[in-house]
Order: C-alpha cells, then structure tokens, then sequence
C-alpha cells in the first residue's frame, strides 16, 4: 500500500486536489482508502465515501496538535487501510501547528498552499513546506501569470529541493503529473518514521521518539478507535 | 528553447459536449489574430487552454501543439522557458510586494537570474507609464495600484520581461489604459499575438479573428479588403470618441468643433 500525507493552512484546497487524484486513481480501478484528521470539525470522510464508495475515516484531535495526532494514528490507521484492502491510503491533516509536519519516510508530502495566500506564507509554514515533497499551488485561476510566478519562485527560495505544481483545483488542471508521481510511490514498509524534528515539548513524540503509532510512546496517547487517554512510563 | 514557428489548437467540445466546429487552427508566427464572440462564449477558457498547453485535460478537451508538436514538459516547470505571456483580466494583484520588488524577481525568474534583469525593471515601468495616465511609483505595494495601473504593468511586464514569441491579451479595452499606443508599442514586436476583443479597431487591425459561440470556436474570418478599407475611418471615430471622453474626464465641454475629425 502507499501512503500520501496531505497537509496544508485551512480552505487551501487539500480536499479539491484529493478529490481529483482519487477520481483519477479509480477510473484506472485502483482502491483508496482515506483519513482526515482535522481539530473539531470534518465532513470529507462522509462525503468521499458517498462520492466513491471507498472506505474513509476521520479523527478529531482536539486539544492534540493535529501533526501529533497524526503520529499517534496513523500505526492504526494503514493496519485498517490494509485490512480495507486499499492500494492508496490518502490522509488529510489540517496542519494548523506551524512548528510540526505529518509527513513520514517512505510517503509522498503534499504541502497544499493558494496561490491567493499572500507572497510571505511560504516563508511562515515553515516544516509543513519545507519537509514536503510537492508543494501544490491551488487557485491559480485567481492571479495573474506574472504573480503566479512570483509565487512560484518565493517557494522555491524557502525550499529549494521541493517540487513545486500549480493546479487548478476546481476543474482539475495539473493533477495529471501529481497522478503519476503517485502510482510510481513504493509501498509503505513497517518502520515508518517522521521526517522532522518535532519541536521541543513534554510528551515522547516532542523529546523525539519518532516511532508511528501510540503503543510507542507515553504521556497523552490517542488511538484511531478511542478517546485520547494517559499512560505514564 | 527551439525556435517558435506556430502553435496549433485541435479542436474539443462545447459547453453541450458537441464536437468543437473548427478542428484545428494553426497561429504562424508574426500573426495578429482576434478572438470574438458574447460573453461567456468561451474566449478567455480558449487564451487559459493555451497558456496552459492544454491536452484533452481542461473543460473545453482541447489539445496545444507547438511547432505540431506536443510541448515540451519544461515549459510549464520553469517560466524561463515558458514560451507565452498570458495578460489576464484581472485588475488587482493580491501581492503586498513593492512594484519594484515584484518586477526584480519576475525579471529573474523569466531570465534565468541573469544580471541584466535589473534594466528589464527600467524599462518594464517605462513601458507601463507610456500606457497609464497615473504614472507607477515603483515603491507602491503592487495591491495598491488601480486597474488601469495594474493592466499597465502586466502588459508591460509581458512584452518586455516575459518578451515571449507568443503574447496573449484578454480584453485590454477594458483597461483603462491608452489602448492605441498599447498597440502601437506592441507592434514593434515580432510575436504571435492574441487579443481577445470586442474593439473593431483591434479587430480591423488582426490578419484573422477567431469566433466563438457556447463554449466552440465556430468560424475563423478572415479580415477582408473591405474591411480594411474601413479601418482608416473606424480609426478616425475611435480618435474622436478617445478625445471626447478625455475632455469629459477633465471636466471640459464638449463642442461642435469636437467632431471635425470625421469630415
Ligand atoms: N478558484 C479556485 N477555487 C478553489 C481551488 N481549489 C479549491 N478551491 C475552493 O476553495 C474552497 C476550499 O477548498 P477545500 O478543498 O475544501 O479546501 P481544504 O484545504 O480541504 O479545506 P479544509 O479541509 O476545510 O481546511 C472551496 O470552495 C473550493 O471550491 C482552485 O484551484 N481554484
Ligand atoms: N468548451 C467548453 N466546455 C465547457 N465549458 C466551457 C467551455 N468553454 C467555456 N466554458 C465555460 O463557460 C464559462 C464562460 O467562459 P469564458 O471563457 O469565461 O467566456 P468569455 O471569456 O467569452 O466571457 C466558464 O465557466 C467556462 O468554464
Ligand atoms: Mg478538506
Ligand atoms: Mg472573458
Ligand atoms: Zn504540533
């Protein structure tokens, strides 16, 4: 199974460009699966399922950030996806901590960003860019050539070895490319880690333990099917 | 870059999923060429489908060739290669750059950061003023500037940063801008130019005019003798109606003397 992490600031477009790949992918009879993880509220998993009767989730983080809830879900999460029988398994994460990112070793990053947001946010989301593998500009219907190309190369100058794609996400311009960079992924193995250095914090994930999946850390933990709960050392 | 000779359009469908009636148009460079029809008939969809090298991917199904070739990856993954200048009609920029900050970087990225960008900024506001009745001032945010200013600046930047072998304007008319010495400036230019238009003076001017209905092109015309033997005459009114509203703009009276211009 592959595995592609989606983050990016609210209302970017994260479900637009989903929407389009996982279209894409069933018209060629591929099976996906996909989670969202989002604060307090989240409708995508109803929706997909009823757009493509494929089998969805969602989390509520609460007062997790939504980065670590990620981190402790996602070990459950791809042995549901598997056990679904899901050669994709998307996640969406709304990324709203600026300090961490969702993505893990041995899956594609998609870092979600407007091309409407204002030329300085590549310079403010920090990680959730920077440790991606695509940064995917949405709404480039909206702005002129000329600033779509400013945009562009702001990115490029914050993080030089991430692939930038423009797509026009209402009508699925520029998903093509990202379809196939997809396809082309390994499958996931069993040792997946985070990317980034979580920043300084209490819990295990924050001292660094980078393991995927609550069983291995302690403090405040939340699996996929329960409420968040505590387990000391 | 190989060398650009002409693009061509292959045909889609309209809104209705019917077969687009024109299958195939091929632009030579050097060609002026109009693009009419209602609104919402689907003109500024037919300059988004070229700028984006479209290949049976948009709404419309069309396919873009260049040199009767599919286009080169590169040109879309790196704008120093990008081979077309696209003027939107948008009239904001939602950047808070300084204009001058704004152009330096776009003369980078179109130049492959090449040190001379720096006399493209120069000559990109030079060009703009030219254009606009408020002159630019180059340390404005770029969102702060009106849109005549702004359409200034994009035509501009197209024809002297972007400098491009294929030049594809929607409605400038509409711009607030001195459109006559637009055109004027233009054509100094070699290019493939596309003007999306309702103007009969831009229209009289092309060698060919793209016409489009519900989404299809429906009928290339060819401008015809007759109609250049008016462009003179439409000219002179255009003239006369530019200098009327001048006047009005600047709070004077019109008079009978306005008119002589046509006699
Ligand atoms: N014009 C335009 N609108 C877009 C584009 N992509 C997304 N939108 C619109 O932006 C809004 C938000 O899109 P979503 O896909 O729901 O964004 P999201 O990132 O999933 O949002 P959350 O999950 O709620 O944070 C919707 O109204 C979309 O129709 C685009 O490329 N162009
Ligand atoms: N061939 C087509 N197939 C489907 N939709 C189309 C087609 N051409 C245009 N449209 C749609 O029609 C609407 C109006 O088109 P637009 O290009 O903005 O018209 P115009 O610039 O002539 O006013 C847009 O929503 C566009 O997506
Ligand atoms: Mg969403
Ligand atoms: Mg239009
Ligand atoms: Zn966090």
């Amino acid at each position: 199974m592959k595995l592609i992490i989606c983050a990016g600031p609210a209302t970017t477009g994260k479900t637009s460009v989903l929407r389009h790949i996982i279209r894409k992918l069933i018209e060629k009879d591929h099976r996906a699966a996909y989670l969202k993880i989002d604060v307090q509220f989240a409708e995508e998993d109803i929706k997909f399922q009823e757009e493509f009767r494929i089998p969805t989730r969602k989390v509520y983080s609460g007062e997790l950030c939504p980065d670590h809830c990620s981190v402790m879900v996602l070990g459950d999460t791809i042995k549901w996806a598997q056990k679904e029988g899901a050669e994709y398994l998307f996640v969406e994460t709304a990324g709203l901590c600026l300090r961490c990112s969702p993505y893990v070793t041995e899956s594609l990053g998609l870092a979600v960003l407007e091309a409407t947001s204002g030329i300085n946010l590549p310079l403010k989301v920090g990680p959730m860019l920077s440790l991606a593998d695509i940064a995917v500009i949405t709404k480039i219907d909206r702005i002129s050539q000329a600033e779509r190309e400013v945009f562009r190369a702001r990115i490029q100058e914050v993080a030089p070895d991430v692939r930038v794609r423009e797509v026009n996400a209402l009508y699925g311009i520029g998903i093509d490319p990202l379809v196939r960079q997809i396809e082309a992924l390994p499958d996931v193995g069993d040792s997946l880690k985070l990317r980034g250095n979580p920043p300084v914090g209490t819990c295990s994930i924050c001292v660094g333990k980078k393991e995927i999946g609550w069983e291995a850390h302690f403090g405040v933990l939340r699996p996929l099917d329960n409420q968040t709960f505590y387990r000391g050392q | 870059m190989d060398i650009i000779q002409n693009i061509s359009i292959l045909g889609g469908q309209d809104k209705n999923r019917r077969l687009e009636l024109v299958d195939r148009i091929d632009l030579k460079m050097g060609d002026m060429v109009s693009v009419v029809g209602p609104t919402g008939s689907g003109k500024t969809t037919l300059i988004n489908d070229i700028e984006l090298f479209a290949d049976r991917n948009t709404p419309s199904g069309r396919r873009i060739l260049i040199n009767g070739e599919v286009p080169s990856p590169d040109y879309t993954e790196n704008p120093a290669s990008n081979p077309i200048a696209l003027i939107t009609q948008h009239t904001t920029f939602l950047s808070d750059l300084p204009v001058i900050e704004f152009l330096t970087i776009h003369a980078r990225v179109r130049n492959n950061f090449r040190p001379e960008a720096g006399d493209l900024v120069r000559q990109t506001l030079d060009f703009a003023n030219q254009l606009t009745g408020e002159p630019i001032n180059e340390t404005s945010r770029m969102m702060e500037l009106s849109g005549g200013q702004t359409r200034a600046l994009l035509i501009a930047d197209a024809a002297v940063i972007c400098n491009t072998p294929i030049i594809l304007l929607d409605e400038v008319e509409n711009a607030g801008i001195y459109r006559v010495r637009t055109l004027e400036l233009l054509r100094e230019y070699r290019k493939i130019f596309l003007f999306v238009t309702h103007d009969p003076r831009i229209t009289l001017l092309s060698d060919y005019r793209i016409v489009m209905q519900n989404g299809s092109i429906v009928k290339v015309i060819h401008t015809t003798e007759e109609e250049r033997s008016l462009a003179l005459k439409v000219s002179q009114i255009d003239d006369v109606l530019t200098a009327m509203r001048e006047k009005i703009r600047l709070g004077e009276v019109l008079v009978d003397a306005d008119l002589e211009g046509l006699l």
